[in-house]
């Protein structure tokens, strides 16, 4: 883990790095962290602890425990990555090993948002790329400028583009992906909302 | 495009604006909190000098770190403990309602606030935990949030979101005798996978869907996310409306009568367009038991664990994982495998009628002695009705240890875990790797009275050798 953590903020452009491969369909957070590591009132800790058990069953041999990758930041997964509990505590720990931005072939749909919302872009590939490249890295260290604004990856040898979902890719570029300073700019609307709907209306009998 | 479905009605009626990126700023009409997801949210909304902007919006119950065997405070682990107090001071600083332990109303998140009629048809519900799908059994739309999303709901009441697809799931036929809402639902994403359900909500429906009670439907629908579907919904009906009835906070007298007329009107029309639509025979489902590492690896109870060139190459990858960590041969027969431990409880599995429905099958019967297995209502109230209905002992005579309320070796963040690699068969909803406590235990999923079945023997069998028509 690298001794020094600072979470992004405001506008994210530009993100450069080692590249990470993590092998594997269905990848859970509940391996990404396991549950008894959730015992805190605070994110600081977690860092250390991404992926215990699997790292423990490896013996120093898994990825993250490799000494040529231990400054990576750009983690390279397959399909569905991060199913099942929605625990933030996942991309947090993620983020405070040193992952700033992962490619994947699919994301479960709470992680992906999770991702977002601490501001860790997301991006896409087919199978075929996703697997091209993580062969690669086995050979090769491959570190990769991604350019957000143009979706696109470059590296020594080739470059290629990404896919990020539209509303995310804008998000980043404008800084929005911290949602609380948009949301509240809403507020009187969001006071109108309250007072229209029918279950408001006839309240609960606390 | 999905077109007049409940699930469009319910967004078009909580939408509150369209955000910048594409997003929509969607309303949240409750707000369910636990101890685990929401102090790191709090933490960020003093950060940021934010208050709670409808603290009466927001609902508080402890579930996750709970012990189940010494409820007394302090908890003996201390970061349990602490914890539960900055839950405490957080709901008291910001006047939030918090069902604590003791006061009849605390349990599982997901299992205590349908109890207390705080979950409606019509209402957006989250809550920071994937389960939250539970709630779309009443027909309202709900889904699991993080962190950031607690912190932004509790400072604005609103998420960002992008609007689902809408999949109905329709089930013909009815389930026969012996097999359950798990059964049906663990079958469902054995065919559609675990992540056919990314980017929608699914609508489950048909005759199947109808016949169940309440209790069924908050199973199918708490498993919607362990298909990738962030939220499962069923239109709400009869039966919806008459379990929320005089329930401890669902509206009253005149509001009573205005809130029934508005729910009638809550369905998907007639003629409504769904994204995808998917079909299921309801009559050919089996007990279903999982033998893998992700829940949509299961099994008929009379079939084999599939062999590696029958799944899809997409499959074939999760499956050799599975073999080697579960330690089974492909071709081999689930029924019959030993079991170390049994657990019933849970959000999707440790409601009244699950427990009824165990204690018919372990009445008159011991545990076998190879096995150790424990019961955990979901709720307070769900104890204190079974312990009224004699359930308590009929699983305490056969071996059961009966335990306090709450998640326990669901996912194990208390003392209740498996050890090495041990197998437990579990009423629970995820058999992840390490999922129930040990880095190499091992889970299989199934119903509530196939864990009975499963105590009784000491290893997998078909509870309908169990059961008298
Ligand atoms: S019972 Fe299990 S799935 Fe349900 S809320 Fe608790 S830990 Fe989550």
């Amino acid at each position: 883990m690298k001794s020094e953590f600072t979470p992004p903020i405001g506008k994210i452009l530009q993100i450069s790095g080692k590249c990470i491969s993590l092998i594997g369909n269905d990848i859970d957070t509940d391996r990404i962290i396991p549950a008894r590591f959730l015992k805190c009132v605070n994110f600081d800790a977690l860092g250390k602890s991404v992926f215990e058990d699997d790292r423990k069953t490896l013996k120093g041999r898994h990825p993250l425990d490799l000494e040529d990758n231990k400054n990576a930041s750009i983690l390279i997964v397959n399909s569905n990555f991060g199913c099942g509990s929605s625990r933030e505590h996942a991309p947090q720990a993620l983020m405070r090993w040193g992952i700033k931005a992962i490619i994947g072939e699919s994301f479960a749909e709470i992680f992906y948002s999770n991702c977002i919302a601490i501001g860790i872009p997301c991006f896409t590939l087919p199978k075929k790329l996703i697997q091209d490249i993580q062969s690669y890295i086995d050979k090769k260290s491959l570190s990769l400028e991604i350019d957000l604004k143009n979706s696109l990856a470059k590296s020594k040898d080739f470059n290629f583009c990404l896919e990020i979902k539209e509303s995310s890719r804008k998000m980043f570029l404008s800084g929005e992906w911290d949602a609380t300073a948009t949301l509240l700019e809403n507020s009187k609307l969001v006071e109108r909302k309250s007072k229209e709907l029918p279950y408001i209306k006839f309240g609960y009998d606390f | 495009m999905s077109k007049d479905t409940l699930f469009d009605k319910v967004w078009d009626l909580h939408k509150v604006s369209s955000l910048p990126g594409g997003s929509d700023q969607v309303f949240i009409g409750l707000h369910l909190i636990h101890e685990v997801t929401s102090p790191q949210a709090f933490g960020a909304l003093k950060d940021k000098n934010l208050k709670v902007k409808f603290p009466n919006r927001t609902v508080a119950t402890v579930d996750h770190i709970v012990p189940t065997d010494n409820q007394s405070r302090p908890f003996k682990d201390n970061l349990a403990e602490q914890m539960i107090e900055t839950l405490e001071k957080n709901c008291l600083q910001h006047k939030i309602r918090f069902f604590n332990i003791g006061s009849g109303n605390q349990g599982i998140v997901h299992v205590v606030a349908p109890e207390l009629g705080l979950t409606q048809p019509g209402m957006t519900i989250a809550c920071g935990d994937s389960h939250t799908s539970t709630h779309g059994a009443f027909g309202s739309i709900a889904f699991g949030i993080g962190t950031s999303q607690v912190r932004d709901v509790l400072a604005t009441q609103t998420i960002a979101m992008n609007k689902l697809k809408v999949r109905q799931i329709w089930c013909e036929n009815k389930l026969s005798h012996g097999v359950f809402a798990k059964d049906l639902v663990l079958h469902i994403i054995n065919k559609l996978g675990v992540k056919a359900g990314v980017g929608f909500a699914y609508e489950f429906a048909g005759p199947a869907i109808n016949a169940l009670s309440m209790e069924e439907r908050m199973t199918i629908c708490n498993m919607s996310i362990e298909g990738g579907a962030r939220c499962g919904y069923i239109n709400p009906d009869e039966k919806t409306f008459s379990y929320i009835k005089n329930k401890l906070c669902a509206p009253k007298n005149d509001d009573w009568d205005k809130a029934l007329s508005w729910w009638k009107s809550l369905k998907s029309d007639e003629n409504s367009i769904f994204d995808d639509l998917i079909k299921f025979d309801a009559s050919k489902v089996e007990p279903t038991v999982t033998w893998g590492i992700t829940p949509g690896q299961s099994v008929g109870i009379n079939q084999q664990i599939p062999l590696l060139e029958k799944l899809s190459p997409n499959d074939q990858f999760v499956a050799k994982e599975a073999y080697e960590y579960m330690g089974f041969k492909p071709g081999q027969s689930i029924k019959n495998t030993p079991v170390d431990v049994c657990f019933i409880g849970s959000c999707t599995n440790g409601r009244i009628s699950d427990l009824r429905v165990a204690a018919k099958v372990l009445k008159d019967k011991k545990v076998s002695k190879t096995v150790k297995a424990f019961v955990v209502p979901g709720s307070e109230k769900v104890a204190a009705e079974a312990k009224q209905e004699g359930l308590d002992k009929i699983f305490k005579k056969s071996g059961f240890q009966w335990r306090e309320p709450g998640c326990s070796m669901c996912l194990a963040m208390n003392s209740d875990k498996l050890i090495g690699n041990q197998v437990s068969a579990s009423s629970s909803n995820r058999n992840f790797k390490g999922r129930q406590g040990s880095p190499t235990g091992r889970t299989l999923l199934m119903s509530p009275a196939m864990v009975a079945a499963a105590a009784i023997k000491g290893k997998v069998s078909d509870v309908r050798e169990f059961i008298n028509k």
